[in-house]
C-alpha cells in the first residue's frame, strides 16, 4: 500500500508516517476522553494514569500470568475498564448534579493517587516490556525503514477509531447513547437503564485508554509517569478538535500526530509546544474547535 | 450575628463585615506572634502560598472560572523578579513589582485566549498554554533549565532595610501579604466584586442585563495573575531562588488543593489551605514518597465530603461569612 | 531499638574508659529524590547504603553515635533548600548527602557554605559543583559530568567511534553534557557529524533517531538522562539501529536504567560508572547486604558513593573530634586519603572533587546473561588520574592559581 509515494522526499515521507504513529496514540486518548465526556460530562483527568495502568497490565499479565502482549491488547482494557467502572460507581456518579468542574478536581486527585502508589511499588525508572516476537523487525520501504509494530499500531488504532465511531452514530446502541445525553429522563422513559449506560460508557472509554497503554508498552518506556505529561497534550487536541464529534476527535488526534512529526524535523525544538501553539490559534479562529458545535 | 442577619438587609452587609474584620485582626496578631514560636523560613513559605491561593481563590471563588495553569504567572513571575534582583541589580521591591508586572502581562494573553470558552473547556486551555510556557522556562537561557536562577540577592529593601535576615524579610512579607489580602477584599466588596459574582452564578443573564462579561471576566482574571506574580516574585526574593517548579502543572494542582481544602469562595479559607498544605509537605517528611498520593487522597475526600473546605465549614457551622 | 543500640554504645564507650572513646554524636542527612524521577538512582537505595555505612563504623567504633534522617527534595531546588535550612538551623544536622539533581544539589551546596555545614554529593552530575561553583564545604563523591563524558567520548574515539550524532535534551544539563562530550570527541580526533535537540520528556524519538540514522555517524550520544534516554534507547532497539551498525553511547545511564530497558532492548549500549556490583566479590557482598533492605533491587554507583562518603566522613570526625565546623571537616578529609572496600584508595582535592577509577562497560546480549542483574561487559578502565577533569581546567576559586 505504500507504493504509492514514488515522491523523491524520502525523508519528509518517513517523518510523516512517524507522526501517524504518534497521531494514533492522540487519536485513541482523546477519543476516549470525548466518549466519556460526551456521556458523563466529566474531563477525565484521570485519563492519563489509565493508560499509565494498561501498560503496567499488559507487563503484569507477561510476567506474573504468562498471558502474550495479544491477550494483554484484550484483558487490559477489560480490567482497566472494570477498575474504571468501580471509580464510576462509587465516586463519579456523586458528582453529576455539581459543577463539572468537580468532576476534573477528583479525577485529578484520582490521578495522583494512582501514579502515586505505582511508583511507590514499582519505582520511577520503569519496567522493560518485550516486543512480542511477530511484530518484530520491519519492512524497507525504500524512504525509510517501517518497524512492524509501528505499522501495526497505525492500522490497529485506526480500527479501534472508526469501529467506535461507527458504533456511536450509526447503530441504534448508540443512538440511545446519544440520545442520553441530550436527555437522558426521556431514554429512561423508553425503559433503558441510564446509569447502567453511563458506567459502561465510563468504562468503555477508561478501557480505550488502557488499549493504547497497552500498545505503547513496547515502544515507550514504561513507567507511573508515563501518562502525566501526555494528557495534558491530549487535553489540548481535544481543545481544537472541540468535543463535538467523534470524529473529530479522530482526525485531529491523527492530523496533530503529523504536524508534530513534522515539526520535529524542521523545528525540533519547538516539537512539543507547536500542539499548544496551534491550539491558541484555532481559539482565536474558532473558539469552538475545529469540529465543535457553539455552545 | 446570626440572628442580626435575618431580621433585615442592611445589618447583614455589616455583620458580615465584623466578622471578615474580626478574623482579619485575629489573623494578623497571629502572623505577627508566629515566628516567636515557628520556623520563620517556613511561615514565609506559607505566606507566599496563601497569597498565590488567594490571587487563585479570586477567579474561581468568585467568578467561577477554575484556572489549571497559575503555575504560569507565578512561575514566571519569580523567574523575573529573581532575574531583575540578580542580573539586573534590581532593589527587592522593584524586582517584586517585576514579577508582578510579569503577572499581569501574562494574564492579559493568556485571559484573553482562555475566556473565549467557560467551564471544562476554559480550565483545559488554562493548563495547556501553561504547559505550553513551561517547555519556554525549561529551554530560554536565562531561567537556566534545571538548575534554576540560585543565589538570587534579598537586596536592602528601598537601598535601605537590609533583608538578609530571617526576621526582616517575614517582616516585609507579612506587609506584602497583608496589604495583597486587603486589596482582595476590597475588589470582592466592591461593586466590581458584586457583579463579578452575578456573572459566576449566572453569565447569561448578567449579559442581558447590559454588562460586558467578557471584559470584567478578563480584568478578574489579569487582577488573578498579577496578584499571583506578586506571590511569585516575593518568593524568589525569601528563598533567593527561582525554579522550574514553580512553573510545572503540578504547581498549578497544589495552588487548586490549597483553595479547595481551605474553601473555595471563602476570603480566609485560601490562606488556611496553603497553611495546611504547606505544613504538611513541610512536617510530614517520614511520608516521603506517599506525600502525592496524600495529596490525591486529601482531593478526592474534599471533592466528595468536604465541598465546602475548612473555613467554609467553620463558616457554616458558625452562621458567618469568612 | 535505635536507641537501646545507643544506649548500649554508650555503655561500651563507658565502660572502656580509654582516652579514644571520647563520645561523638553526629547527625547525618540522607536527602534524595525518594518518589520520582531518579528514586531509584538514589532514594530509598542511599538511605538503605547509609544505614549500612553507619553500622559497619559504629561497629568498630562503639563510641560514636549518629543519628540518620532522610528527605524528599522531590527534584525542587527550592524543597532541596528549604529542607537543608531547616535540618542545619534548628535540627543540628551536621552533614547532607547523596542529592541527585544538579539543580538542587547545586542550593544545597550554597547552603552548606552559608552555614558552614558539610556536603558530600554522590547522586548529582553537575562538574561545576567541583568547577566554578565549588565551595569549601562541598565534597562530590561519585562522578560527574565531565568524567562521564570524557569516560566514554574517549574510550569510544579510540575503539573506532569517531564519527558522532547528538541527541541533546534542550536545557541547560543537556547543553553542558553535549558541548563535554563534543570537546573529548574532537580532541582525541574524532568528529562531530551533527546534532537535534529535542525536548525534556518527549514520548517518541523515532523522528529524532531517523535524522540521527541518516546522519550516517558511527556512534549516537545520547545527551539526556532518565525517561527521555530509555525512551530513545527503545526506538534506536525497534528501529534497527544498533542492529544496523551504528552505536549508542550513553552519557548519563545507570544500570537502573538498565534493567528498566531490559537487555533486550539495550543491548550494545556503551555508559561509563565508577563502580558495578558484580565487578568483584567484595561489591558482591555488599550487594547481598544491600538487597536486605531492597530485595530484588541492583546497587547504583550512586548507592556505593553514599556508602563510601558517610564512612569517610566519620573517619575524618573521628580524627578530629569535638564538634567542628564544616571547612575544617572537609579539609581534613581531604587532608586523609581515602580507603573504603568500595572504591579502594583514593584521594579528595583542593576543589572537592574525589578521584578513583572509572570503567566503560557494554551492556550484555540477552543470551550472555546469565543471572538477574548480569548488565556488563567490562570494556576499558581509565585510571583515576585520567578519569577527572585536571585541577587546573575546572576554575575553582579554592585552587589557587
Amino acid at each position: 500500500m505504500f507504493e504509492i509515494f514514488g515522491i523523491p522526499s524520502n525523508a519528509l515521507f518517513s517523518q510523516l508516517l512517524i507522526g501517524l504513529i504518534n497521531g494514533s496514540f492522540y487519536a485513541l486518548l482523546s477519543l476516549g476522553l470525548a466518549v466519556i465526556f460526551g456521556m458523563l460530562n466529566i474531563i477525565n483527568f484521570t485519563h492519563g494514569a489509565q493508560y499509565m495502568m494498561g501498560a503496567f497490565m499488559a507487563f503484569f499479565l507477561l510476567q506474573y500470568a504468562g498471558l502474550s502482549y495479544w491477550w494483554a491488547l484484550i484483558v487490559a482494557p477489560v480490567v482497566v475498564g472494570l477498575f474504571g467502572m468501580i471509580i464510576e460507581r462509587t465516586m463519579l456518579q456523586w458528582l453529576y448534579k455539581l459543577d463539572h468542574l468537580y468532576g476534573l478536581l477528583l479525577t485529578f486527585g484520582l490521578a495522583l493517587i494512582i501514579e502515586g502508589v505505582f511508583r511507590n511499588y514499582f519505582g520511577s525508572s520503569g519496567l522493560p516490556y518485550a516486543m512480542p516476537d511477530s511484530l518484530r523487525g520491519g519492512q524497507n520501504l525504500g524512504f525509510m525503514f517501517l518497524p512492524n509494530y509501528r505499522a501495526w499500531v497505525v492500522v490497529a488504532s485506526l480500527v479501534v477509531c472508526l469501529g467506535t465511531w461507527f458504533v456511536i452514530e450509526r447503530t441504534r446502541l448508540g443512538a440511545y447513547l446519544r440520545a442520553a445525553t441530550e436527555n437522558p429522563t426521556l431514554v429512561r422513559a423508553f425503559g433503558i437503564n441510564v446509569p447502567r449506560m453511563i458506567t459502561l460508557t465510563y468504562g468503555f472509554g477508561v478501557g480505550l485508554a488502557a488499549l493504547a497503554g497497552v500498545m505503547a508498552a513496547p515502544i515507550y518506556n514504561v513507567s507511573p509517569q508515563m501518562g502525566s505529561d501526555l494528557i495534558i497534550v491530549v487535553f489540548a487536541v481535544v481543545v481544537i478538535g472541540g468535543m463535538g464529534s467523534i470524529m473529530g476527535a479522530i482526525v485531529t488526534g491523527f492530523g496533530l500526530g503529523v504536524i508534530e512529526g513534522l515539526t520535529k524535523v524542521f523545528f525540533p525544538e519547538a516539537s512539543n509546544t507547536v500542539i499548544f501553539v496551534i491550539m491558541a490559534i484555532v481559539l482565536l479562529i474558532r473558539p469552538a474547535g475545529l469540529f465543535g458545535r457553539t455552545a | 450575628m446570626a440572628v442580626a442577619s435575618d431580621t433585615i438587609a442592611a445589618p447583614e452587609h455589616s455583620a458580615e463585615g465584623r466578622s471578615e474584620t474580626i478574623a482579619f485582626l485575629i489573623m494578623t496578631a497571629v502572623l505577627i506572634v508566629a515566628p516567636f514560636f515557628i520556623y520563620p523560613l517556613f511561615l514565609m513559605q506559607a505566606l507566599c502560598f496563601a497569597l498565590f491561593a488567594c490571587a487563585f481563590n479570586l477567579l474561581i471563588g468568585y467568578v467561577g472560572l477554575l484556572s489549571f495553569g497559575h503555575a504560569l504567572y507565578f512561575g514566571w513571575a519569580s523567574y523575573l523578579a529573581a532575574h531583575a534582583a540578580k542580573v539586573w541589580g534590581f532593589p527587592p521591591e522593584l524586582a517584586i513589582l517585576t514579577g508582578a508586572a510579569t503577572g499581569a502581562v501574562l494574564g492579559l494573553v493568556a485571559g484573553s485566549l482562555a475566556i473565549r470558552r467557560q467551564g471544562i473547556y476554559f480550565a483545559m486551555i488554562t493548563l495547556a498554554l501553561a504547559q505550553m510556557m513551561f517547555f519556554f522556562a525549561l529551554q530560554a537561557k536565562f531561567t537556566g533549565g534545571e538548575d534554576g536562577i540560585q543565589g538570587v540577592p534579598r537586596g536592602k529593601l528601598f537601598g535601605l532595610i537590609d533583608l538578609a535576615s530571617n526576621n526582616t524579610m517575614y517582616a516585609l512579607v507579612v506587609v506584602i501579604f497583608l496589604a495583597c489580602f486587603l486589596l482582595i477584599l476590597r475588589i470582592i466588596n466592591s461593586p466590581f466584586g458584586e457583579v463579578l459574582k452575578a456573572i459566576r452564578e449566572n453569565e447569561p443573564r448578567a449579559i442581558s442585563l447590559g454588562y460586558k462579561t467578557d471584559r470584567y471576566k478578563l480584568v478578574a482574571f489579569v487582577l488573578s495573575a498579577t496578584l499571583a506574580g506578586v506571590a511569585g516574585g516575593t518568593k524568589a526574593i525569601v528563598f533567593q531562588i527561582a525554579s522550574l517548579t514553580d512553573v510545572h502543572w503540578t504547581m498549578s494542582g497544589e495552588v487548586v488543593l490549597m483553595t479547595l481544602v481551605g474553601g473555595l469562595g471563602t476570603v480566609f479559607g485560601p490562606v488556611a489551605g496553603a497553611f495546611v498544605i504547606i505544613a504538611m509537605q513541610n512536617y510530614l517528611n517520614a511520608l516521603e514518597s506517599w506525600v502525592t498520593v496524600i495529596q490525591g487522597v486529601i482531593f478526592v475526600v474534599c471533592v466528595l465530603l468536604f465541598r465546602r473546605g475548612i473555613v467554609g465549614e467553620i463558616a457554616h457551622l458558625l452562621r458567618i461569612k469568612l | 531499638m535505635k536507641h537501646l543500640i545507643s544506649m548500649a554504645a554508650l555503655a561500651a564507650a563507658l565502660a572502656c574508659g580509654s582516652a579514644q572513646a571520647q563520645q561523638l554524636n553526629v547527625k547525618i542527612g540522607v536527602m534524595s529524590d525518594m518518589s520520582s524521577l531518579y528514586a531509584d538512582i538514589g532514594g530509598p537505595g542511599s538511605v538503605a547504603a547509609a544505614k549500612l555505612a553507619v553500622a559497619d563504623f559504629t561497629k568498630d567504633h562503639p563510641n560514636v553515635k549518629v543519628e540518620l534522617v532522610s528527605a524528599d527534595h522531590q527534584n525542587k531546588p527550592d524543597v532541596g533548600s528549604g529542607i537543608v535550612n531547616k535540618w542545619f538551623d534548628s535540627e543540628n544536622v551536621d552533614m547532607v548527602i547523596d542529592v541527585p539533581n544538579s539543580g538542587v544539589a547545586l542550593a544545597t551546596s550554597q547552603v552548606a557554605s552559608q552555614k558552614n555545614k558539610l556536603f558530600i554529593v554522590s547522586g548529582a552530575a553537575a562538574s561545576d559543583l567541583t568547577g566554578p561553583k565549588c565551595n569549601a564545604n562541598t565534597i562530590h563523591w561519585t562522578y560527574d559530568t565531565w568524567m562521564l563524558a570524557n569516560g566514554t567520548g574517549k574510550a569510544m574515539v579510540k575503539t573506532g567511534g569517531d564519527t558522532w550524532f547528538f541527541l541533546t535534551a534542550d536545557y541547560a544539563f543537556g547543553h553542558a553534557l553535549e558541548r563535554d562530550t563534543s570537546e573529548v570527541v574532537e580532541k582525541n580526533g574524532g568528529k562531530v557529524l551533527g546534532k537535534v535537540r529535542h525536548p525534556l520528556n518527549t514520548n517518541d524519538f523515532s523522528s529524532f533517531l531517523l535524522q540521527a540514522q541518516t546522519s550516517k555517524a558511527k556512534v549516537i550520544g545520547l545527551a539526556n538522562a532518565g525517561g527521555d534516554t530509555i525512551n530513545s534507547i527503545k526506538a534506536a532497539s525497534e528501529f534497527g539501529i544498533v542492529s544496523g551498525g551504528q552505536k549508542l553511547a550513553g552519557l548519563l545511564v545507570f544500570s537502573s536504567d538498565v534493567a528498566a530497558l531490559g537487555l533486550q532492548t539495550a543491548q550494545g549500549l556503551s555508559l561509563t560508572e565508577t563502580w558495578y556490583w558484580d565487578a568483584n566479590d567484595v561489591n558482591r557482598a555488599w550487594t547481598k547486604r544491600w538487597q536486605g533492605e531492597r530485595p530484588g533491587k541492583f546497587p547504583t554507583m550512586i548507592h556505593a558513593g553514599v556508602y563510601a562518603g558517610i564512612l569517610h566522613y566519620l573517619k575524618a570526625r573521628v580524627a578530629l573530634g569535638g564538634n567542628p565546623d564544616g571547612k575544617t571537616v572537609a579539609a581534613k578529609m581531604k587532608e586523609i586519603p581515602t580507603d573504603d572496600q568500595l572504591f579502594g584508595k583514593g584521594t579528595i582535592r583542593a576543589d572537592g572533587r574525589k578521584i578513583h577509577d572509572a570503567y566503560l562497560f557494554e551492556v550484555k546480549k540477552p543470551s550472555e546473561s546469565k543471572y538477574p542483574g548480569d548488565f556488563y561487559h567490562l570494556k576499558a578502565t581509565i585510571p583515576a588520574a585520567e578519569a577527572f577533569r585536571p585541577l587546573k581546567e575546572g576554575n575553582c576559586p579554592l585552587v589557587g592559581s
